[in-house]
């Protein structure tokens, strides 16, 4: 793995709110085709780290690097543009407009520059197809049942055709059978993009990620692999062993 | 072409059609107030497409349309121009301030927007009154019919003719009516409907808000300044009433009142409320000769009933419940 260029890297990475250090000196880096977790307790900033990375929230200080690219200063739309796809941990679709709407909105933005009417409904098509929506394509999003809202969720991060992925909590909320059908769907997806996802279903991250980062009050605890972590007495006392006791 | 489409465009060209036919059927006064309705109506949707469509509520309305009325008459009154250049430069007025106020007001959202919007309102409101060497200030400018007639490929058009009044009217508020439908049936009209709904999502999909944003008050600025302009020129009248704050509320009242968000609602609002404070005016006057009332009463107790009843406007309402493709 080390001599694959990071498609993600992040450096000396803060974020304070008041006197509050939501993430403090964050080093991180994500390789390309990864599939990565980000855990750690409630009010460890992983959301915060994540929507700083996304370009949502501004650092207070450190860098942030993507394919080569500092990109520390520049604002969310245009990351978007660059291929860092946000899904949101609270669902945030567009309730009042239909399912189709709401994925054609992510669609004609990739296809803007030029490519017609026929790319914009095979990639509505197909985002849809993906995430077994297409028979709900003329509902209003809002009301979907919660589940198939997070998949919508998740379509409209796929139509933006993103090299890095990032789902903030995606299985919330989500019942058993969904969850298996998450895994798959996301088993799939990670042929086309990096996924960076903060998950607390701990079954869903032993299973879907090949590298784990622990945050803890705002610093990395610890990264490792799967085994790893699960093996770690620093986590295990911080977080596994306060959940899992 | 979908189905909904077709009929949303069958439907707008019946309501051009019909008014059409009006303009020949209606007696003079009434032909003559809708003319005035007409143009008011252009200047509700321009409003409604910053209000309904973008979800922007802008207390500051008046000085699109009066940007409109002063670069017209104006440039009728003092430097002689024809009634299209003036026109023109009415446009050109209210896009250059509709694209700088725009730039400022765009920094804050909801309230401290509608605060921003009527301050700069009022600046030009202010304006008006203090440059009043040229252009009379409350008093006002008459242009005179010679000076706003067109000479077109030897016709003559000539504005003073009640006739002519309603036909351009008509022709304007047919424009901007159709260029409505097309901009809220396209892609960049989904856009803003999205950051209505939810800027901060329309920003993780990647859209530059702020721009978009900007265009649409742009948008609306100009369709507002048309409105003044073509006001301007039609009944010669150029006057600083029309940059008070009452006009910037109006067309928020004839909005709210026709349906936000809906492309013929704006029109419906102002011929309601055009015809409900004329026929409450002259009710009142009958009933009670000596009282001297105000139609201010009548007009409060109709909005709040349609605050009450129909909380989304006539067609709102209408859309929601039955016809779900009105556009």
């Amino acid at each position: 793995m080390a001599a694959v260029k990071p498609l993600l890297i992040a450096r000396n990475l803060c974020r304070n709110f008041g006197g509050l250090k939501a993430v403090d000196m964050v080093d991180f880096s994500l390789t390309s085709g990864e599939v990565r977790a980000i855990i750690g307790p409630n009010g460890a900033g992983k959301t915060t780290f994540v929507s700083l990375i996304a370009g949502r929230i501004a650092p207070s200080s450190g860098v942030i690097g993507f394919d080569g690219r500092d990109i520390t200063h520049l604002p969310a739309h245009q990351r978007v543009r660059l291929g860092i796809a946000y899904t949101f941990q609270i669902t945030s679709v567009f309730a009042n407009l239909s399912v189709h709407d709401n994925v054609a909105l992510a669609v004609q933005r990739t296809h803007q520059d030029g490519r017609g009417r026929g790319a914009r409904k095979a990639g509505i098509d197909a985002a849809l197809a993906k995430v077994g929506l297409t028979d709900r394509r003329d509902a209003a999003a809002g009301a979907l049942a919660y589940g198939h809202q997070r998949l919508l969720e998740i379509a409209m991060g796929l139509a933006l055709k993103p090299r890095l992925l990032i789902l903030d909590e995606p299985t919330q909320g989500l019942s058993d059978g969904e969850i298996e059908n998450f895994i798959g769907l996301i088993g799939e997806l990670r042929r086309e993009a990096t996924i960076l996802l903060i998950e607390h279903n701990m079954d869903v991250v032993m299973k879907l990620a090949d590298r784990i980062t622990v945050l803890d009050a705002g610093r990395v605890l610890a990264e490792g692999t799967p085994q790893q972590i699960r093996d770690d007495a620093k986590v295990q006392a911080a977080y596994l062993g306060a959940a899992h006791a | 072409m979908s189905g909904a489409f077709v009929k949303s465009l069958a439907l707008h060209l019946g309501v051009i059609a019909l008014l059409a036919v009006l303009g020949f059927v209606l007696p003079a006064y009434h032909r003559d107030v809708v003319s005035r309705v007409l143009l008011l109506g252009v200047f509700a949707m321009g409003y409604n497409l910053l209000f309904g469509y973008t979800g922007l509520l802008s207390l500051g309305h008046a000085m699109f349309f009066s940007a409109g009325l002063y670069g017209a008459g104006l440039a009728v009154y003092h430097l002689g121009w024809t009634a299209p250049t003036a026109f023109a430069a009415g446009l050109a007025c209210g896009a250059l301030l509709a694209l700088c106020v725009g730039a400022l007001a765009l920094r804050t959202t909801g309230v401290a927007f509608m605060i921003v919007t009527m301050m700069f309102a009022q600046v030009f409101y202010l304006a008006t009154l203090y440059f009043g060497a040229w252009t009379r200030g409350d008093e006002g400018i008459v242009l005179q019919p010679a000076q706003r007639t067109i000479e077109f490929a030897g016709l003559h058009f000539n504005p003073t003719d009640p006739m002519t009044r309603y036909g351009a009217a008509l022709l304007l508020l047919s424009v901007v009516l159709l260029i409505t439908l097309a901009i809220v049936r396209s892609p960049h009209g989904c856009v803003l409907v999205a950051i209505r709904e939810n800027e901060e999502r329309t920003k993780m999909l990647g859209y530059n808000t702020f721009t978009n944003k900007l265009a649409s008050v742009v948008a609306s600025g100009v369709i507002s300044a048309a409105a003044g302009a073509a006001y301007a020129l039609l009944f010669g009248y150029v006057g600083s009433t029309f940059a008070s704050v009452q006009y910037s509320i109006l067309p928020l009242l004839w909005v709210l009142l026709g349906g936000a968000s809906t492309t013929l609602g704006p029109l419906i609002g102002t011929l309601l409320m055009y015809y409900l404070v004329d026929l409450s005016s002259s009710l009142l006057a009958r009933a009670f000769p000596d009282w001297n009332l105000s139609h201010i009463g009548v007009v409060g107790l109709a909005l709040i009933l349609l605050v009450l009843f129909f909380p989304k406007g006539i067609l709102g309402t209408i859309r929601e419940r039955w016809l779900k493709w009105l556009p």
